[in-house]
């Protein structure tokens, strides 16, 4: 291995960390406010891809479709609670189940051909994924343990790779680059699409940072992952919360889904692998610390990224037994005198 | 003391886990600018009556706040009705500094879009100097009294009508019960009323108005806090065995 | 302050009836038939029927099985020890290549030359053993020690590792496996026709399902139910909990291991695909579905999730118009249904409304001998002493220089404020933590760094101030737990049955304490339908019952009722006067004031003052702090 293949293998490492550093914020972000470990987090990665695959080829993406029956199923479950007698908070059913589906129906029924318009209709159609599956499989679960919740996390995987490959088929695709500028920086070549993958995650990282530590609604949805019954009792509307970084989780997923879409292949359970490694680096922060989770993102991408160039079959092995000593590491760090379920 | 209205009113009120029945018609008022104290034994139902007037629990029979009746009460109308509950176990955010803590308080007045969270802070801190000066600390690190007097600073940082407390004596040394409760009387100047749930007897009624006595889940007795504290069957039986015994 | 006597004597008393949620032992209206009959009915029935059968029913009722004991497994280490593995396929694999390997492989060939081919088989079954025993101690050993829910992510990441693995290295085939495995030979049968190796199958399943259910039904199965009530609970009976939950582990891997063999040479081929996450996951489906903490429940939810794939795997591509494996979303939608609305599994709900029709089966035990009982220290000697104990945490000082001395025959009570550093201290003398300078002794002997098994097995115990019970175990197992040091039956007595004598002593001391402490007429109750303040008695008689030199209450009196604190100090005095030494952390000042002999004040982590109680009570220093001085504040409830 000389330099320049260093050089090309760390740069790859970066946008790989790039991309499983969003999946880590998601994922610590669906994590301290619902206590829920999001396992197909990687679904809305792979969803967004090949929705916006089939856009870009002029049709109409089959998770329109799933989007409209969890719609559906969303008001189904919601006039059968309020029918028994609980509050339901029609504003934002109706927003997420009504206005958000038909706009992004209006979307599509449009055909956009500009990239940025495409990009567009597929974020509206993944992001009302992440509230709706909320409030169908996690809602009802509220108070119920992390390992429960771990549980119902798995099943849902289940349930939507399953529905990937009824509504995707089991071919992949690739999308168009969004950049294709091409850098050369001593003997180095930089793509646009590396520096669109980088830029937008760095966009995307302060922002949340901003948005959670500075502003009150930030720091209203992290009362809400601390301490329910106080946040309920200052007014704190908890339902809504978890419909907010739900939705945020879903969008930084889509995101994450447009940005890998040009540069790989994507198959209806990519996105689960993608979502796994994102899961190591949110580990490194112990799934509550954004920066560390971060960095372990970037480590994540150039352990891959060089366990790949010595041995491509056993890369997976290599960093799946990464998270044990990762995961031995974290409990060193928090340990605890006391335990209780 | 009071100018006569109804702030609270609760009539044939029951509260019930499964088929035991917490609280069984209780009929209890509290009008504006009172301090109503709710004494009793252990067990009694206190802490269920009032989880239950906030909304936390289901009941049954009615909930008036300020004439107005209030069906199937929950956190979110009682809260947007200006109640406030100081919880038993304080409920605070732990991992989240004093003025955050605070800040949060007055976080269903933003939503309304009353801006003025700064403000009542310092209203706050000038009722508990204490808070002030451990502003940028986390909250999970102070001490009983701190966090007790957090808890009911953040509280009235969403400008309640009517503050309803937990047992606010729990777990404190005397010392701070005293500090705590002299700011629990004074906050009538700041035209809110009180509704205070204590298993402290004596020290109840010395800041109360009126009293009622619940005893299994019921009202054994009613009257003015003066008269009561002077009532035979009450220093019998939750007073005199205050003093101090000589070893 | 709280008294029986009450102010009105008009008040209607309030109706208290059992919560209907709370299972309670009822005894059947019908007589006769126990759930033992049942199951000797069930067995019977299946091996008559067993030869006619169609070769269909043969084929699911075999895989059934071998989910079964998967499942079983994953019943123990999940539903009574508390911890979620995902990764149980791949110890499946590991069995199931172990075998393989040493039946098909040139190099196995070479290592087990001297083998006639018929043993070939068994080889096979030690090999996988040793190597899933090896590798599932060395994984449980990193996977347990992380809390919570980093424990189920691991089994995720090793179970994925794992399956990578297989499927990567050339000398276990690859992706393509490896096939052409003898089938077992038992005493000169083969059975290679999947009719006859079924009944070994189910052979194995029920030996396993008898050995489990004894091993739960003793001492160590109480120890490790007790696992889930928090390990400091469990730890401060003496149960080594790091101990307990290795073994669980390996106990499900090697369940899984077996059932791997089995597969083997039933299908005599074995490629890496069966032993992926997503049937990890399906293992975890059965257990969870079943009724995740009954050993029946993971026939059942086999059997469910088994006869649905089947079901399905026909029926979705015929719905759905194209192939491929859409089980996965109707299970894990299933998943979701039963999770919402069963938390327990389906297991119970049967167990219910079979509870109505039958009676339950007699629990035989031989005659009690009464349990060893150890020597107690002479009155007045020092039994627990803190040297000048000092705990920082960081930079805060919660405990400085104490010096406290606990005697043999003496009750000695700390009080102090919020926040002066008692749990800190208590925690340091029950083995809870270690403190950063200065000593504790036990009985004499230097404690630093012990664990509070050590201190348990030294003779001391305690009591919780928020009360640690196994709510669903009745009040004779939570008390039972107590008098875990003073019996040693292990996991192999357990199972077989060798361990009743001693099993009848523990009880019949549990029960002794019990009706000690009050509480006879509760023996069968479930812990969790008790008043707090009973549940409080049955933590002190659970700590007595293990028989201590060295009592440590917190907060004992804390949510009693006058009468209930009169019958405590009762049973305190009583206790004292035959020479335990007696530690109360306690709020409530009369109840203090009455009982102890001395009485240390800590206030910021220090000492102010130490002595009787009349002395205490004159001191300016604790007026000042504590009893906030003047008669109008009197004394804090």
């Amino acid at each position: 291995m000389d330099l320049q293949i260093a050089l090309l293998l760390g740069q790859d490492g970066i946008v790989n960390g790039a991309v499983y550093g969003l999946m880590a914020l998601a994922l610590v972000l669906v994590f301290s406010v619902t206590r829920v470990i999001f396992i197909p987090q990687g679904e809305f990665v792979a969803f967004a891809a090949l929705s916006m695959a089939m856009l870009q080829s002029g049709r109409a993406p089959a998770s329109l479709w799933l989007l409209l029956a969890l719609a559906v199923a969303v008001l189904a479950l919601e006039a059968w609670r309020a029918q028994r007698g609980a509050t339901v908070d029609w504003k934002s059913t109706l927003f997420w189940c009504v206005l958000c589906p038909a706009a992004a129906a209006a979307m599509v029924a449009l055909q956009p051909q500009a990239q940025a318009l495409q990009a567009a209709a597929t974020l509206l159609l993944i992001t009302p994924l992440g509230p709706l599956l909320y409030r169908l499989a996690y809602r009802p679960l509220a108070r119920a343990s992390v390992l429960m919740l771990l549980i119902v996390s798995v099943a849902l995987h289940g349930v939507l790779v399953g529905l990937g490959l009824l509504f995707f088929g089991a071919e992949g695709s690739r999308t168009n680059a969004f950049s294709e500028l091409r850098l050369d920086v001593g003997g180095l070549s930089i793509t646009g699409q590396s520096l669109v993958v980088v830029g937008t995650t760095l966009a995307l990282v302060v922002a949340m940072f901003v948005f959670f530590e500075r502003s009150i609604v930030g720091k209203a949805l992290r009362a809400t992952a601390m301490n329910r019954v106080g946040a309920r009792l200052m007014g704190i509307p908890t339902e809504l919360s978890g419909d907010v970084c739900f939705a945020f989780a879903a969008l930084i997923g889509a995101v994450a889904g447009l940005l890998v879409a040009p540069i790989t292949t994507v198959y209806y359970d990519t996105g689960f692998l993608i979502g796994l490694k994102g899961f190591v680096a949110a580990i490194v922060g112990g799934l509550a610390s954004y920066p560390l989770a971060l960095a372990g993102a970037l480590l994540v991408g150039q352990l891959e990224s060089f366990a790949s160039f010595w041995s491509s079959a056993f890369k997976e092995v290599l960093v799946f037994t990464l998270i044990i000593p990762v995961l031995w590491w974290r409990s060193l760090r928090s340990h605890h005198v006391e335990e209780d379920e | 003391m009071s100018n006569g209205a109804n702030l609270l009113e609760l009539r044939e009120f029951c509260v019930s886990y499964g088929e035991v029945e917490a609280v069984h018609r209780v009929n209890l008022t509290v009008k504006e600018g009172e301090i109503v104290t709710v004494i009793g034994p252990n067990g009694a139902g206190k802490t269920t009556l009032l989880s239950a007037a906030m909304g936390l629990l289901p009941s049954r029979g009615e909930l008036l706040l300020g004439g107005e009746r209030i069906a199937r009460p929950s956190v979110e109308k009682m809260v947007a009705h200006g109640v406030a509950l100081v919880p038993e176990k304080r409920e605070l955010f732990n991992e989240m500094s004093v003025e955050d803590n605070l800040l949060l308080g007055g976080f269903s007045r933003w939503r309304r879009g009353q801006r003025d969270q700064q403000a009542r802070m310092q209203e706050v801190f000038e009722l508990f100097p204490r808070l002030h000066e451990r502003r940028a600390q986390m909250s999970g690190t102070l001490s009983g009294g701190e966090r007790q007097m957090l808890a009911i600073g953040r509280a009235l940082m969403a400008r309640p009508r009517l503050l309803m407390l937990d047992e606010p004596s729990l777990g404190l040394a005397p010392l701070i019960v005293r500090e705590v409760l002299r700011i629990v009387a004074s906050l009538r100047d700041l035209g809110v009323s009180v509704l205070l749930v204590e298993q402290n007897a004596r020290a109840a009624l010395q800041v109360a108005d009126r009293a009622y006595v619940l005893e299994m889940g019921a009202v054994a007795l009613t009257g003015e806090a003066q008269e009561l504290i002077h009532d035979r069957r009450i220093i019998d039986t939750y007073l005199g065995l205050g003093t101090k015994k000589a070893a | 302050m709280s008294t029986s006597h009450t102010v009105s004597e008009t008040v209607p008393a309030a109706k208290k009836v059992e919560s209907a949620t709370v299972a309670a032992a009822v005894p059947a209206a019908r007589g006769g038939i126990t759930p033992r009959h049942l199951v000797l009915a069930a067995v019977a029935l299946l091996l008559a029927s067993w030869g006619f059968l169609p070769e269909f029913s043969v084929t699911l009722l075999n895989y059934i099985g071998l989910y079964a004991l998967v499942a079983l497994g994953l019943v123990m280490l999940t539903g009574v020890g508390g911890m979620t593995s995902f990764g149980q396929a791949a110890f499946v694999g590991l069995g199931a290549y172990a075998t393989a390997w040493a039946c098909t492989s040139p190099d196995a060939a070479a290592l087990f030359g001297a083998l006639p081919p018929a043993l070939l088989p068994w080889a096979g079954l030690a090999l996988g053993l040793v190597i899933t025993f090896a590798v599932a101690w060395f994984l449980g050993s990193i996977t347990l020690k992380l809390s919570g829910h980093y424990l189920p992510l691991c089994t995720i990441a090793w179970g994925l590792s794992l399956y990578f693995l297989f499927g990567n290295l050339e000398f276990l085939g690859g992706h393509t496996g490896m096939a052409g495995l003898p089938p077992l030979v038992v005493g000169g049968v083969s059975l290679a026709s999947p009719r006859v190796l079924g009944l070994l199958i189910w052979a194995v399943v029920l030996l396993a399902l008898w050995a489990l259910h004894n091993l739960l039904d003793s001492r160590e199965g109480r120890a490790i139910r007790s696992l889930k009530g928090g390990r400091v609970m469990a730890e401060s009976m003496g149960v080594d909990t790091g101990r307990q939950r290795i073994k669980l582990f390996v106990l499900a891997a090697l369940l899984a291991a077996v059932s791997g063999w089995l597969y083997a040479h039933l299908q005599r081929f074995v490629n890496p695909t069966p032993f992926n996450l997503n049937i990890g996951i399906e293992y975890l489906f059965m257990a969870v579905v079943g009724g995740a903490g009954h050993l029946w429940g993971a026939v059942l939810g086999a059997a469910l999730i088994t006869l649905l794939k089947e079901q399905l795997q026909d029926l979705l591509p015929r719905l759905l118009g194209s192939s491929g494996n859409f089980e996965v979303v109707v299970f894990g939608l299933l998943m979701l249904f039963v999770l919402q609305r069963f938390a327990d599994g389906l297991w119970p709900q049967l167990a219910a409304v079979a509870r109505r029709w039958l009676r339950p089966t007699p629990v035989k035990l031989p005659a009690a001998a009464p349990l060893p009982q150890r020597a107690l220290p002479p009155r007045s000697q020092v039994v627990l002493e803190a040297k000048d104990v000092t705990k920082r945490f960081g930079g805060l000082v919660a405990n400085n220089a104490v010096n406290l001395r606990v005697k043999a025959g003496e009750i000695l009570a700390l009080i102090g404020p919020n926040g002066a550093g008692k749990s800190t201290f208590f925690n340091m003398i029950s083995g809870v933590d270690d403190p950063s300078s200065g000593e504790v002794r036990l009985m004499g002997q230097a404690m630093a760094g012990k664990p509070s098994r050590a201190f348990a097995a030294l003779g001391l115990s305690r009591s919780f101030q928020h009360v640690r019970l196994l709510g669903q175990r009745t009040v004779l197992e939570n008390v039972a737990v107590g008098a875990h040091l003073r019996a040693q039956r292990g996991w192999i007595a357990s199972m077989l049955r060798l361990d009743r004598a001693e099993e009848a002593a523990v009880l019949a001391e549990a029960r002794r304490q019990i009706e000690r402490c009050g509480l006879g007429a509760h023996v069968d109750t479930p812990a969790a339908s008790l008043a707090l303040g009973q549940q409080r008695i049955v933590e002190i008689a659970r700590a007595l019952a293990s028989q201590p030199a060295v009592l440590l209450l917190d907060e004992p009196a804390a949510g009693l009722r006058h009468l209930e604190k009169q019958a405590l100090a009762k049973l305190l005095d009583q206790l004292r006067a035959e020479g335990l030494g007696i530690l109360v952390v306690e709020h409530d000042m009369e109840f203090v004031m009455n009982l102890a002999d001395r009485i240390t004040v800590l206030e910021f982590g220090t000492v102010i003052a130490e002595g009787t109680p009349a002395e205490v009570q004159g001191n300016q220093r604790v007026l000042d702090a504590y009893l906030g001085g003047g008669d109008d504040m009197g004394v804090a409830a």
